[in-house]
């Protein structure tokens, strides 16, 4: 059952702190922030950076897991811990100075080392919303990875290593209504429009002998009127070949009797929207088509609207999603703006009714309370319908054991993504190295290095021919490299990875925005760091 | 991770970088603890802005083997700070940014010195720049990214075949942000771009055009410009508008609010006038802290070869996934504030009149009706007329005595050059050297050379 989202209230001062992110995500994502628990694991700076950044942040309560105690290198890389903590738990000294950062949240700490916790006390992070798991290796990757989707608890894993390192998100399914994308066509319909608008669009005339009414009316309105007439002496078709798109922009531009009329130059610009194709995008049609979007009694929240969407699309919307309902700004009279404004708002809201009944319907239908899912969520699902994302994360043990294959190849031949394969490789490689000569290749200086550096290149063709790719060597100094970084964690790579990882908790927590897709490998040395999802 | 003996030395992990030779390392990388010494004692950076990049800048630097760090800072703590400026706490508001700042760091990384300069940017004498290795910008505003790049960029020397004197480079990292978004750069002067070469990539700020605030509103951001930039003055006359000042910034949310009403718009808060009166940009520590890391990545990669180097711009987006992108922009030859400038010898008793007239035959420059600037001193304007006769006496007077009898200068002329057969206002940079020969100014298309033997273009 969902839990509905009452409308947080956050005291003055608290806005006030807050208030460059509370732009970013409101009140509403900040409350997620602050009813959230996360677990770090090993809180060298990797673990450290990333916690700081969501403690600024008003995160609701951290744990932090660590067996070691402060050394004096730690003192090189680490801003939270101090001459004074050498000795001291790590875990208790990183503790203090983050509740120091802010004092709302709740810093708790638990001197353990990780690796141990997870064999052999899995049921220790069911507690949590979130696991932020720094510099594991792969066998505790594998076994905390089981035990948190067991959980149903989200988990991500950062780690820096030299000049290079990752962040990979593990989560079986995590649903996004309000994905705030950078660019997105909005929902004018001038494709399809609807006979409130076309009835308000005759109302005008485009003929006005008026100059000042002339150069005033919104390009709306003059697109919605031309494409009809273009309809009426074309079988009832919009412009579809590049020679007709050409002629009705002609069209519209012969429209412009002087220099300075502003909305007949926007409605030029904005003819493309007259001939996007209508009705939902084919990533909303998956959405809408995934198995998951067929509900019982158990479904979430966001799949029961997925389901309404689907019977809408199909019935009242006519091949649309629920009208957005907003409207750029553009070149009007302020009337003529406001009246339009209502149009789409009504429509939108006459939408929103109907998405409204038929969730209500749904939820009776699979033995649920009809009113547990709020006229406000609704609301926003509908809103964003065009905007939805899922977003599906493979187990780290798949992923190891059965890569796909063609993702891997491509990405070995290619240059853009050559180091970073070759990092990821190389990543998997020291840690089998660590399982057999418990230490990391070049962890230690001395003549040792050379001969670690020839076992590595022996380690990761290896590790390629297990992920399926056979025949396949990484560049001779990329290995190198790897040795040389002696599996140090610099300060400034932490930070960068540190600072990821908490920002795709940022947007795992509050629901908002899009996390990243498969693994980031970092490339430190000229910065081509790429994604790779295998 | 394996638990083994570990050497009690603070410096590690850094060590690994800076001790071992490695492959794919910057040119002349020395590997050894003379390396890592000369860092700590000797090499200085300036850290330019103590805020949301400063602060993290500042703790990345002191945490990578970085010993001797300035800070520069106008601003004082404010609330709104405080949800990424880790270094400061409640009661720090009120206080400078830089001090604080500084303080802190050396709290806590022992053997770090800092020095804060709780002033702007402008008041610094330009030695005061010339004395670091290294500069990392942690600023909010292109003017200020532009005053300080043309401070560094002016050191910058070139020798006769046009190749920078590399011991007048003075490198600069500079990173920015904007919610998920940003970026960080490098900056060679006279080898990567220079920010003036690519000011392109910042597209103008749209601004509201002034009919729409005064006759045809149609949203919230409308009705709260027009108050603050048309119903201000209207009623207060010469008092300037402070946004910092709390009672201004009520007066334009209240008068938002009527003009809303009044057109029937809906939407204008006292956040979102605050929003628009301020152009507030919203920030958060998770993108400071990556954008930051990156630049003293750059930084740590600059002074030690220890690594390759980012060739030059990372574009960061965090929003919708994670890109990064890498983009090697080129220089602007011709840069104004990089570039080496056209290079123009001269005998020392040529008059300003006389160099004027060149100018419209320089084939390079064709540039007629030219005024002339030296450093901050106008030697000669075209316009207005009251300046113009203010100057003319300058015009029978040689050049060499109106630049100080210096051998060489720089020198800015401005006119109407002819490009691409159109007439197009133009300023250009000019090497100005002096040679002490008798003759006269010749011609070719690649220098001026002043050369009593010969009468021909090279």
């Amino acid at each position: 059952m969902e839990k509905d989202e009452q409308e947080p209230t956050m005291s003055e001062p608290t806005k006030t702190k807050y208030d460059r992110q509370l732009r970013i995500w409101g009140e509403v994502g900040q409350a997620a922030l602050e009813n959230a628990s996360i677990c770090l694991l090993n809180c060298g700076p990797t673990g450290s950076e990333a916690l700081k950044n969501l403690v600024l942040g008003g995160i609701g309560s951290i744990t932090v897991v660590d067996g070691s105690k402060v050394e004096i290198g730690d003192l090189g890389n680490n801003f939270m811990v101090d001459k004074k903590s050498v000795g001291e738990s790590k875990a208790k000294t990183v503790c203090a100075f983050l509740q120091e950062l802010n004092d709302a949240v709740r810093a708790n700490f638990v001197e353990e080392n990780p690796d141990s916790l997870i064999l052999t006390d899995p049921s220790f992070f069911s507690q949590f919303t979130l696991v932020i798991a720094t510099q594991l290796v792969e066998d505790s990757m594998v076994k905390l990875d089981r035990i948190c989707r067991e959980a149903n608890v989200m988990l991500v894993f950062a780690r820096s290593y030299g000049l290079t390192g990752l962040v990979r998100i593990s989560v079986k399914e995590h649903t996004i209504i309000d994905s705030k994308p950078d660019h997105f066509l909005d929902d004018l319909r001038l494709n399809n429009p609807w006979p409130e608008l076309k009835r308000f669009v005759e109302t005008i005339d485009l003929k006005t002998p008026d100059p000042i009414a002339y150069k005033h009316i919104p390009y709306v309105v003059i697109l919605v009127k031309m494409a009809d007439e273009w309809a009426k002496t074309h079988s009832s078709n919009l412009p579809s070949t590049r020679e007709e798109k050409r002629e009705f922009k002609d069209l519209v531009k012969s429209k412009m009797v002087s220099m300075d009329e502003d909305n007949y130059k926007e409605a030029v610009e904005a003819t493309f929207k007259v001939f996007a194709p209508r009705g939902i995008s084919k990533e909303i049609q998956e959405i809408i088509d995934d198995r998951y979007a067929e509900v019982g009694s158990n479904s979430s929240a966001f799949w029961v609207m997925v389901a309404a969407l689907k019977e809408f699309v199909s019935n009242e919307g006519d091949g649309e999603a629920p009208l957005e309902g907003s409207m750029p700004d553009m070149t009007s009279s302020t009337e003529h703006y406001i009246n339009l404004q209502k149009i789409y708002h009504t429509k939108a809201e006459d939408d929103c009714l109907s998405m409204e009944q038929r969730v209500k319907d749904i939820l009776a239908k699979v033995g649920r309370d009809p009113s547990s899912i709020s006229k406000q969520t609704i609301k926003s699902f509908c809103k964003n319908a065009r905007k939805l994302k899922v977003c599906r994360y493979r187990m780290i043990e798949d992923e190891f054991s059965n890569p796909s294959v063609t993702e891997l190849q491509k990405c070995l031949a290619s240059q853009d993504y050559s180091s970073a394969i070759g990092f990821y490789i190389l990543l998997r490689a020291v840690d089998r190295f660590a399982a057999t000569y418990n230490k990391f290749p070049g962890q230690f200086d001395g003549g040792d290095i050379e001969e670690d550096a020839s076992r590595l290149r022996t380690i990761a063709p290896s590790v390629i021919n297990e992920m399926g790719c056979d025949g396949y060597e990484l560049p001779e100094e990329l290995c190198n490299e790897m040795c040389r970084f002696g599996a140090a964690e610099l300060h400034v790579v932490a930070a960068f990875i540190g600072g990821i990882a908490s920002q795709e908790v940022i947007k795992l927590i509050t629901k908002q925005f899009v996390p990243m897709l498969g693994t980031f490998v970092f490339n430190g040395i000229d910065h081509n760091s790429q994604s790779l999802t295998l | 991770m394996v638990l083994m003996d570990a050497p009690q030395s603070k410096s590690r992990d850094l060590d690994k970088l800076l001790l071992r030779s490695g492959n794919l390392v910057g040119p002349g990388f020395f590997p050894g603890t003379d390396l890592r010494d000369d860092i700590r004692e000797y090499v200085r950076v300036l850290v330019v802005g103590a805020g949301g990049l400063g602060c993290e800048l500042l703790k990345d630097l002191a945490l990578s083997g970085f010993r001797n760090l300035d800070v520069i800072d106008m601003d004082r703590i404010e609330v709104t700070n405080l949800n990424r400026q880790f270094l400061f706490r409640l009661e720090d508001v009120g206080k400078p940014k830089a001090e604080v700042a500084a303080k802190r760091v050396m709290e806590r990384v022992s053997g770090v010195e800092i020095v804060p300069h709780f002033s702007r940017i402008e008041d610094k004498e330009l030695d005061f720049y010339n004395d670091f290795n290294i500069i990392a910008l942690g600023l909010d505003s292109i003017e200020a990214r532009r005053y300080i790049n043309s401070v560094a960029c002016g050191f910058l020397e070139y020798d006769e075949d046009d190749t920078p004197r590399s011991e007048t480079i003075k490198p600069m990292v500079d990173g920015g942000t904007e919610g998920f978004k940003g970026h960080a750069r490098v900056i060679v002067p006279g080898v990567t771009p220079c920010f003036e070469c690519t000011i392109w990539l910042f597209p103008p700020q749209v601004k509201f055009p002034l009919c729409t605030l005064a006759e045809t509103p149609r949203n919230a951001a409308h009705c709260i410009e027009y108050a603050h930039l048309i119903k201000w003055h209207e009623v207060h006359g010469g008092k300037s508008f402070d946004p910092d000042e709390p009672e201004h910034m009520k007066w334009v949310y209240d008068e938002a609010t009527k003009r809303a009403e009044l057109f029937g718009i809906p939407g204008v808060t006292y956040s979102l006038t605050q929003g628009v009166v301020k152009n507030i940009i919203p920030a958060i520590a998770s993108t400071n802290a990556i954008i930051s890391a990156a630049c003293a990545l750059e930084t740590l990669k600059i002074v030690s070869g220890c690594s390759k180097t980012l060739a030059n711009y990372l574009t960061y987006n965090g929003g919708e996934g994670l890109h990064t992108k890498v983009t090697e922009f080129e220089r602007d030859k011709e840069c104004l504030v990089c570039g080496p400038g056209i290079l123009i010898e001269l005998d020392t008793s040529i008059t300003l009149q006389k160099f004027i007239d060149m100018l419209e035959e320089h084939p390079k420059l064709l540039l007629s009706k030219a005024s002339v600037k030296h450093g901050k001193d106008s030697l000669y304007m075209q316009a207005p007329p009251v300046l113009e006769e203010m100057h003319r006496p300058n015009l029978s007077k040689p050049l060499y005595d109106l630049m100080g009898r210096i051998e060489k200068d720089t020198v800015h002329v401005f006119g109407t050059a002819l490009k691409n057969e159109e007439k197009q206002s133009s300023l250009t940079k000019l090497r100005v050297v002096f040679k002490e020969v008798d003759g006269v100014a010749d011609m070719d298309t690649a220098t001026w050379r002043m050369n009593s033997k010969r009468k021909t273009p090279l």
